[in-house]
């Protein structure tokens, strides 16, 4: 007979102080998509294919360019978080912490990269 | 309370156990295209850096974007947008514990597949 409890268990364990964060999170991030997307779709569909001289002049006005700069950054965190629960759910140990730092950096990145390149051709 | 079996309980069944069903397959499409996305989203981005690069780097980008298998690509990734979109909103409806009964899962599981075609289709003759 250990003289343990429940609340010595569960004691170091961590405690749910940001339990819901990630899940309000990919909420938050998801009903924003659900506006974007539509939006992204049929703005960004119909310039691609377009020539050169087209793409700049249609990501030069305002309303194509912010729906895309938009999509970038909800998209991609959207996609980091959403990455993360994949991970978290079949991959443990080192590789589970690489994988979701690794992952972090290349959406953060692709956004930064994404977003860059839209003030480029908007300004 | 704090001393009962512990470490020493059944485990539930793994997926292989079970039987493939509507609700559990159009719910590991719903992770499995979202996962997919990154592939047309990497493209996309890669495609607006050449925009805002260079005429000659545009073209080489744009030739590899529009080319069969960049056309695929964007194909496949369209319905996979949609397909996960409609998943989200499946999601978001659930989060107000609403529609977790089995008829109603199933009735938005063919929404999902159905619409999810519908938009693609759509999608495709409007752009």
């Amino acid at each position: 007979m250990a003289y343990m409890t429940d609340r010595k268990r569960a004691n170091r364990w961590g405690s749910a102080k940001s339990g819901t964060h990630h899940f309000w999170s990919m909420k938050v991030s998801s009903v924003g998509l659900l506006i974007l997307i539509p939006l992204f779709v049929f703005t960004f569909g119909p310039a691609l294919g377009g020539t050169y001289e087209e793409v700049t002049a249609y990501f030069a006005r305002p309303f194509p360019a912010i729906i895309a700069a938009l999509t970038m950054i909800v998209a991609f965190k959207h996609f980091n978080d959403g990455f993360q629960v994949l991970v978290e759910d079949y991959v443990h140990g080192i590789w589970e912490k690489i994988l979701i730092l690794g992952m972090t950096c290349l959406s953060y990145g692709a956004a930064a990269v994404g977003v860059f390149a839209i003030a480029r051709l908007a300004l | 309370m704090a001393d009962v079996n512990r470490g020493n309980r059944p485990l539930s069944p793994h997926l292989q156990i079970y039987r493939p069903q509507l609700t559990s397959i159009t719910s590991i499409f719903v992770r499995i295209t979202g996962n997919a996305l990154i592939v047309a989203m990497l493209m996309i981005v890669w495609w607006f850096l050449a925009a805002a690069t260079s005429p000659e780097y545009f073209a080489y980008a744009d030739a590899f974007v529009t080319s069969w298998f960049g056309d695929l690509v964007l194909f496949l990734s369209t319905w996979a947008l949609w397909y996960h979109l409609l998943g989200g909103v499946r999601h978001l409806i659930w989060d107000n514990a609403v529609g977790l009964d089995l008829e109603t899962a199933y009735t938005l599981g063919y929404a999902l597949i159905i619409g999810s075609v519908v938009l693609t289709i759509f999608t495709v003759i409007v752009v």
